[in-house]
């Protein structure tokens, strides 16, 4: 028997064999499961499509809604779902379409929806307020403007996209 | 730093003692393989434990996209099956384990009957034992209708047919089961999906809590 000092005794090498192993196995067991389980939040997102929405011939100087159909893909679900835009023609004449969608806690906002407002969007939750540009009236539960909505003119045809950032600077109107 | 986090609990509510308890038992030579390769054996419990605990996590993650109704749980299963990454993996996971863990069980009260480690003071455990079969067989009997395909259909009807079979108490007995005197369908479906995720497991980990703890407290069975 040899009387170097040892480096690992027995007791010591069992306790990380066994650590390690069990650690192994543990772990593939478990990391299928747990791939399997984030895969929602690793999928590239899907939106991008165009959905053809109204002839440009319709949009005004005054907002008005309009809703769009369109086949939703929802896991193992599909279905047809409806989506509103509020749309008009500036006065430079380009178009703006902005997302109904209000950015305090996520209702559905209307043009001219309070009789004592009459140009701006208003949230009938919380009484949020938004000008026509759809930037968020100060002192309003909302804290951001109204998403703009990606478009397109195709042949006359106006084309929406994924609601993204509104643009408009504070101060505005 | 996990000794100091370790200690530091340890300091205040002695959980110490708690996990020896679990942790530090003899293990006789007689059931040790590297004194006896024949002792490889003694392992087939212990299999199933872990049989068990895969399928209880598999199980756990597929109900993540699973769903338990006529029109989207085929679709449902094909969506995780073909969509999701590792789906195959996992469902792959939960339906060979189903088949394994009745192998392993199988082979463990063989083990112990040809040892006839049954013997008193250990028949309450082995009627116990029986009854986690039981259990084990009636999880395997429910889960089957879950995917909802041609063959889980069918052989649901079978099942039914068989416990229609049962005298005086057979009719009652199927549409218990079935939910509906006559159509296998939407209410059968519901109610094998709770008794396979909810009802069965319950029952098992009280028995396999009683078996355990009834091992421990007998011990191992004597050598042969």
């Amino acid at each position: 028997m040899s009387d170097k000092k040892q480096q690992v005794s027995r007791r010591q090498f069992l306790n990380y064999s066994l650590t390690g192993v069990g650690g192994f196995m543990a772990a593939s067991v478990l990391a299928p499961m747990i791939r399997f389980a984030v895969d929602p939040v690793l999928q590239a997102s899907t939106d991008g499509d165009m959905q053809p929405v109204v002839d440009v011939s319709e949009i005004t100087e005054e907002p008005q809604r309009f809703d769009w159909t369109f086949e939703q893909v929802d896991g193992w679900y599909t279905s047809n779902a409806t989506h509103s835009a509020w749309v008009y023609k500036d006065e430079n004449g380009d178009i703006v379409a902005l997302s109904p969608t209000c950015k305090h806690l996520g209702c559905a906002v209307n043009w001219a929806g309070n009789p004592d407002y009459p140009d701006q969007f208003f949230c009938p939750c919380h009484d949020g307020r938004y000008y026509k540009n759809g930037l968020n009236v100060p002192n309003t539960p909302p804290s951001a403007a109204l998403d703009l909505y990606e478009f397109e003119v195709r042949e006359g045809t106006l084309y929406l996209g994924s609601p993204v950032e509104n643009p408009v600077e504070k101060g505005g109107a | 730093m996990l000794q100091k986090v370790y200690d530091w609990i340890d300091d205040r509510v002695d959980i110490t003692p708690l996990w020896r308890d679990i942790a530090d038992h003899e293990v006789p030579e007689h059931v040790n393989p590297a004194h006896h390769f024949s002792a490889f054996v003694y392992c087939f419990g212990g299999l199933t434990f872990f049989v068990t605990v895969i399928q209880i996590l598999s199980g756990m993650f597929l109900m993540m996209y699973y769903v338990p109704d006529i029109e989207n749980a085929w679709r449902s299963v094909y969506y995780l099956q073909t969509q999701v990454a590792h789906g195959q993996i996992v469902r792959g996971m939960h339906h060979w384990g189903a088949s394994v863990v009745i192998v392993m069980l199988f082979l463990h009260t063989l083990r112990v009957f040809f040892q006839g480690a049954y013997k008193k003071p250990r028949e309450l455990n082995w009627m116990v034992g029986v009854l986690l079969f039981f259990v084990m067989l009636a999880l395997g009997l429910t889960g089957y209708l879950l995917p909802w395909d041609n063959k889980a259909y069918f052989a649901t009807v079978v099942t039914l047919e068989i416990a229609e079979g049962v005298p005086f108490i057979g009719e009652m007995a199927k549409t218990l089961l079935n939910g509906d005197p006559s159509i296998v369908g939407a209410q059968t479906l519901a109610r094998f999906f709770a008794i396979h995720v909810f009802f069965l497991p319950a029952a098992l980990f009280v028995l396999m809590a009683i078996h355990f703890i009834m091992i421990r407290k007998q011990g191992i069975s004597g050598p042969l």
